[in-house]
Parts: C-alpha cells; structure tokens; sequence
C-alpha cells in the first residue's frame, strides 16, 4: 500500500500558531462570557468552542490532510450527533 | 520456509497446533467466527429454554409452573440473552467474522488482535449476564430494556445486567469498527465498490450503526447504574431528571439495534436467492441504497416506542410518519428479491426454504408492523401480545430464519462436509410450522387485549395461549432436528466440493474448508458476485 | 509472513478515528441530557452553573490546550526523527494531565466539602434544576477525567515504547493514535467549558 507511509509532518511553527490561536480564542470567549448579551451569550460562547474545535480537528488532529474520506466519516458521526439531540427536541419543546 | 509454506496452505481447522489454546487465542478470523458460532448458539438454546418456560407458565391462568417474581426474572433474561447475546452479534459476528475478509479477497480483518478482544468481550459480558442470576437479591425483573424508574429502585441485580449489556456494546462497538476499516481498507484492489457482495454492504450499513448507536446505550446503562449506586438521578423526576429522556436515549441505541439485527439478514438473503434461481440479483444498486437508506432512517424512528409514554404529540406526529418511511426501503428490498425468482430457475435447497421463509415473516413482521407505527391503532394494542408477536416475526422470523438461511448455506464452505438435506428439509418445515403457531397466536390474543409481561390472564385468553405454548413445543423440536442435523453434517457429513451451491462469490473460490490465509493465490475478481453464466457446481 | 506485509497505517488510524466518533456519540449521550435538562429548567440550571469556578475551569482549559500542543509537537518530532524532543513533549503532555486532575480534584473537593454532590444533603434542598446540574457536572466531568486518565495511560506507554525503540521515524502509528486520543479527550473539553463554566 503505497500510501500507508505517506507522512504530513507539521511543522512546529505551525502547530505554535495553532495553539496560539487556541489560547487567544479561551481568552475571547471568557471575556465575552463576562459581558451580559443575553441569549447571545450561548449562541456566542457555542460558535467559539466549535471554531477551536475545527482547530484542533483540523490540525492537531491532521484532518485536514487526511484523505477526504476521514472528513466525510466525521461529518456523518457529527450528523448522528445533531439528529440525536434535535429529534430529542421534537418531543421535549412540544411537551 | 517449506513447513511454513505448507502450512499456510493446510486449511484453517488443521493447523499444527491443537487442543483449545489454539482456538480462544486465534486471531484468525475464521476460528473467531467459530467461537462465535459456538458461543452465540449456546446462548440461544437458553434462551430458547427460557422462552419454553415462560410459554409453559403461560399455558393456563394463574400460576403454572414458576412464581411471579421468577415469572418477571424469566422474561427478563430472555430478552437480554436473545437480544444482547443472540440476535445483536448473531449474524454479523458469527458469518460477518468468517465471511467478510472471504468475500472481500482478503487475508483477514484489519485488527486480527482486536477482533479477538470482542470475543473475550462477548464473552466477559455474557458471564456477568449469567452471574446476575445469582447472588444479591435474585435475577432481574425489569424487562430487557430496564426502564426507569423501576429499574432504579428494584433490589435486583439489575446492576450487574446492565453493566453485561454494556461490555457486549463494547464488544459490539470493537466489531463495528473492524468492519468498517477493513472494508474501506483490505477489499481486493480488483474489486469495485459495486461489485461487492451485497451481504458486505449490509455488514457495511450495520457496522456504521453499531459504531454511532451503541455508544448511547453505554451511557444510558452507565447512568442507570450510578442513579443505583450513587443516587445520581438524572432520570429522576425529583431531582431535575427526566424518566421519559431514559426512554429516549434507550431507544435513540435500541430502535437503530433492531436494524443491526436485521439488515445482515437482508444481506444473506439477498446473497442465496440469487445462486437459487441462477438468476442476476435484481436491482443491485437498488438494494444498496435501501440498505443504507434503511441504516439511516432507522436512527430516525425511536420515537414510536413511545407513543403511549406521554410524549409531545408533533414528536408522536414525525416519528409515525418516519416509521412509515422506513416501510419504503424495506419493500424496495422484497420486491427485489421476489423480481429476482421471477421466471429464475428455482431450486428449493434447504438454505433457499430458509429465505423464502424469511421473506414471508418478515413481510408479515413488517405489516403489523405499520398497525404500531400509526399511533391510532398503537394505543389500542400497546404493550399486547400483538407487539411481541410482532417483534418475534422481524427479528425472530426474519434475523433468526437468516441466521438459519446463511448456517445451512456456508456451513459447507466453512466445514467442507454437507448436511443431510431431507433432515433440514423436515426440520425446516416443523420449524417454520410452529414459528406461525406460536407467534400468529399471540398476535390474536394480542389482538383480543392479553398484555405482555403479564404472569396471570382473563380466562377468555386461555384457548390462544394454549395454542401458542403447543406451537413453541413444535417449534423447539424443529430447532432441536435443525442443529443436531447442522451439527453432524459439520462434524461427520459427505465431503463436498469447493462450489456446492454454484454461487459467484469469492469464498467459493477457494477451497473448502479455506486455508489458513484464505487463498493460495492472490484471488481475481473476473465476474460480478451474481453472475452466473459458466459457474459450475463443483 | 513478515508482519510489515499486514502493516497498514492509514488503516490503523480509520479504525483510531472510528473508535473516536463512538467516544463523542458516548459523550453526546450525556450533551443531550445537558440541552433537555437546560431548555425545561433554564433559570435553576443556570444559577447552579454560576456556582462553578470559572478561574479554574479556564486554567484548565489552558493546561489542557497546551498539554495538546506538546503532543502535536511530540508526533513531528518522531516524524522528523528528534525522539529526544518527542520524549521531553510526552513528559510535558503527561505533567500538564496530571496538573488538569489535580485541578479538577481541587475543584471537585471544595464542591463536596459544601456537601454538593450526588446525594448529598445540601444538593438536596436546592430546587431541581440546580440538582440536576450538579448531577449531569459530576457525570460529565467524572467521565472526561476517566478519559485523560485512559489518554495519559496510553501516553505513557508510547513514551515507554519510545525508549524501547518500537515507536520510531518510520513506525509511529501508535504514537499518531495515542495522540489523536488525547486530542478528543482536548476537543471534547473545548466543549464542557463554556456549556458548564461559561455560557449560564
């Protein structure tokens, strides 16, 4: 198999960056958390866990140069995660 | 070199080392396979046993033969050793272990190790599901599916169940993932994703499943037990819990689980009818994507287990109109197989009476299926004999009889030595006589309003339950002639060929029993798997 | 049959990733529980979650992102053939794990010591959706730490493979997936922060 040792070696710079920009976002979202927005708050403090989320994934994790496959396989287990939690909703916000 | 050489090409039941060590220490998938094949089946004949004497109690109102309380421990553990330890890792572990890598012109899994460590796991959790019949205080009553809040309070060992069912998810889970890697990864490079066997694309649906469902039930099972334990109560009306988000995340694992138990079958039995009427599967590509169809929303539908639980009625509205979707693929898949027989050249060998029985339950299983999927009528026979009648025609009459299909069809190929075809024949017929007994009965009491898990009933219910007890009586006796008939033609029938069938597949090219590495030769996909033409019996 | 003839990496991290989605579809169980339990007590649950120390829970956040950064590094570094600064990376990892318990026990030890905590008889007389917090925290939390337990244990034993010479330049799947382990257990916290510690 030839593409078993194909190696993406990242390098420390960027991994420093990575993790740069991950401290910089905890930082952001403790500030903003601090701050009263109301509903905003959720919806904010969400969208900066999955930005550093998509970080990690993407390149602590290496998905970004992973085959396609191994992204498609995540967004359908994240899927299954979304439908569990959204059909649990159909009954509990209708009750 | 030269012993080596030899021995890679002995066949997988002869190699040089013997004695037991050489069998729950294999990584070879094949040996695997087997030690799911015995250990499974065991576990089905107590269940069996148990299902005979709930049958029993059940033969006149009041008390028969056992007490309540053991009544409720009898059908518990029925449940849970059939659905957790028979049908769940029936026919993907037992004939997905010994098949896949053979009809995928592979060597073996992709985690040889890891495969063998789901077997431990089977059956470390199958020890503890038999260790919780003794010891505390008694077996537990709670049903298969350990509702709260009965199962948090109850002094039974419930605990010890639930942490069984738990380390089988595991092993279900280690199983799933092995699957799915070596499907993506070790197939033959000769081999196109559609020209795989379409039993492989149901292993394929299933093992996606397994991987995403099972981990819910972990959870659930895990917070039952600590709600016993430690007073935690997250399904707890008193303490902010919910008992109604059990019966959600259950479900979200347990309604997908039924899918786990049937789309292998659909897969054998889309494998047999073909090499039965010589004929092309019809509307290959059709019946992959209903099986996936099926994988997906299958994970959709859990709700309507909860039609009578008090749930909104927009949620009782989407998860009955999805039910009713899930109906689509399903058919997709029968009218498929009946276009496939038509005008084809039938042979009713024993593993073809096995599906073209399987056909027949399953579609009954399925029609009474959509009278529960339409709330209206659900509420009527909730809870009824008429739902376990019903479940026993899909997962019995469809899993089990595919079970049955795929053992008198690949047993051959497994063992090299044939059964006695007039014996299975016969047995088949007692079987698939009291399997309609038994199970139409309860359908009419259910009907009629008997509920299930009940240890007394009206008098009026006497003459159906009578019935259904004398058809488990038929239908044991036919499972018994079954197995000791499989069993002997296993172990001392006539030595067959490596073709016997004439099937299209890649495992009939090799010989039969396979050797160690499945095939001497690095094995070429020259036709489709349901291409017949110039296939000979051999 | 040399064992390199069997030898499939990419293979071996399909089967990782796979493995991995059931550890969040695991956690997903419990987020579930954490949305339900959120939109039917929103006021109660939210007072509780106010109760949390934050200050802890974002220095934690901030071992934990660092302990990934080390181990991301500690993978280059076995890649371009530097085991020595992999081995110095891992240890790092594995302190930095150790700190997150320690922390983690801090935390967990004052909110018992207020007789918070499963059954307990101060989280007995709070309202429900406070109760209710607590319990899914416990759980949520207890579950994420097993997890950085089972990680560091996996990192521990590549360090020792490391030194043996059976992790190397041109063999280090293990490594690749005890590592992509450790950053679930780091994704899965990314998460908890702000549901438990921030965002009430």
């Amino acid at each position: 198999m030839n593409d078993t040792n194909s190696q993406h070696i990242l390098s420390y710079a960027l991994l420093l960056r990575v993790w740069a920009a991950l401290l910089a976002l905890t930082v952001v979202t403790v500030g903003i958390s601090r701050i009263d927005l109301g509903a905003l708050n959720i919806w904010a403090a969400l969208a900066i866990a999955c930005s550093k989320g998509t970080l990690v994934l993407l390149f602590f994790m290496h998905l970004k140069y992973e085959s396609r496959l191994f992204a498609w396989m995540f967004l359908a287990a994240l899927c299954t995660l979304c439908i569990f939690i959204g059909f649990t909703f159909l009954d509990v916000l209708y009750r | 070199m030269n012993s080596a050489q030899s021995e890679v090409n002995t066949n997988f039941l002869q190699t040089p080392r013997k004695g037991l060590g050489s069998w729950i220490f294999s990584t070879d998938h094949k040996r695997i396979g087997i030690l799911y094949l015995c250990s499974v089946l065991s576990f089905f004949l107590v269940g069996i046993a148990l299902g005979l004497a709930l049958r029993l109690e059940l033969f006149s109102p009041g008390p028969t033969i056992v007490s309540a309380q053991t009544y409720n421990s009898l059908f518990t553990l029925h449940g849970v050793i059939m659905i957790f330890l028979f049908i769940i890792p029936g026919i993907p572990a037992i004939l997905g272990n010994i098949l896949l890598p053979l009809q995928l012109g592979a060597k073996d899994v992709s985690f040889p190790r890891l495969n063998l460590l789901s077997w431990w796991l089977y059956m470390t959790g199958a020890a503890l599901a038999l260790l919780s019949l003794f010891g505390g205080s008694g077996p537990p009553d709670t049903g298969w599916t350990f509702y709260v809040p009965f199962s948090a309070i109850t002094t039974t060992n419930v605990s010890l169940a639930a942490t069984a069912a738990f380390v089988l998810g595991f092993s279900s889970i280690l199983t799933g993932l092995n699957f799915l890697t070596t499907i993506h990864r070790l197939r033959t490079p000769y081999m196109s994703w559609t020209q795989m066997p379409l039993f492989i694309w149901s292993l394929y649906a299933t093992a996606w499943v397994q991987v995403l469902a099972t981990p819910i039930l972990g959870i659930t099972l895990l917070l039952v037990v600590l709600e016993r334990s430690l007073g935690l109560g997250l399904f707890d009306p008193g303490k902010g819990g919910d008992p109604l988000l059990f019966q959600h995340l259950f479900w979200i694992y347990s309604h997908p689980a039924v899918y786990i138990m049937i789309l292998p079958g659909m897969g054998v039995i889309s494998e047999i009818i073909p090499v039965f009427t010589r004929k092309h599967i019809f509307g290959y590509k059709a019946i992959v994507f209903s099986t996936l169809a099926i994988a997906f929303a299958g994970s959709l539908v859990w709700g309507h287990h909860m039609f009578a639980s008090g749930m909104s009625d927009t949620a009782v509205f989407v998860f009955s109109l999805l039910t009713f979707i899930v109906a689509i693929p399903s058919a997709i898949k029968v009218f498929n197989w009946v276009a496939t027989m038509y005008k084809g050249s039938v042979t009713l060998a024993p593993p073809m009476l096995f599906a073209l029985s399987f056909i027949f339950l399953f579609s009954v299983g399925g029609l009474t299926g959509l009278v529960l999927g339409a709330p209206g009528p659900d509420i009527h026979v909730h809870d009824t004999h008429f739902v376990v009648g019903h479940f026993h025609y899909t997962m019995f009459g469809g899993t089990g009889f595919a079970l049955f299909a795929a053992l008198h069809f690949w047993l051959p190929k497994v063992f090299g030595r044939m059964y006695n075809h007039r014996v299975a024949t016969g047995a088949w017929l007692i079987l698939f006589t009291g399997f309609n007994i038994l199970y139409g009965s309860m359908m009419i009491v259910g009907m009629q309003g008997m509920p299930r898990r009940y240890y007394d009933y009206l008098p009026e219910f006497t003459l159906g339950n009578q019935i259904a007890t004398a058809g488990s009586w038929l239908l044991a006796v036919g499972i018994l002639l079954m197995f000791g008939n499989l069993l002997r033609g296993c172990l001392r029938g006539e030595p067959v060929g490596d073709n016997p069938w004439g099937a299209a597949t890649l495992e009939w090219t090799t010989s039969s029993p396979p050797p160690l590495e499945n095939f001497i030769d690095e094995p070429e996909v020259t036709r489709g798997p349901y291409d017949f033409k110039g296939v000979n019996i051999s | 049959m040399s064992v390199d003839a069997h030898r499939d990496d990419t293979g071996a991290r399909m089967g990782m990733w796979l493995f991995l989605f059931s550890e969040l579809l695991l956690f997903g169980g419990l987020f579930v529980l954490y949305a339900v339990t959120l939109s039917t007590h929103g006021e109660a649950f939210a007072a509780a979650g106010r109760e949390l120390n934050w200050v802890l829970g974002t220095i934690n956040t901030l071992v934990l992102l660092t302990s990934s950064l080390t181990a991301a590094i500690a993978l280059s570094a076995v890649q371009k053939g530097n085991s020595a600064l992999a081995l110095r990376c891992l240890w790092g990892t594995l302190a930095l794990a150790l700190c997150f318990l320690v922390i983690k026990y801090v935390e967990w030890s004052s909110k018992i010591h207020h007789g918070l905590y499963p059954g307990g008889a101060q989280l007995a007389e709070r309202p429900e959706g406070q109760m209710a917090f607590f319990n899914l925290y416990y759980v949520t939390t207890g579950l994420h730490g097993l997890h950085v337990l089972i990680g560091g244990a996996l990192l521990g034993w590549v360090v020792l493979k490391i030194r043996q010479g059976g992790v190397h330049r041109s063999n280090f799947v293990l490594l690749e997936n005890s590592v992509l382990y450790w950053h679930l257990v780091d994704l899965i916290w990314i998460f908890i922060f702000p549901l438990y510690y921030l965002m009430l």
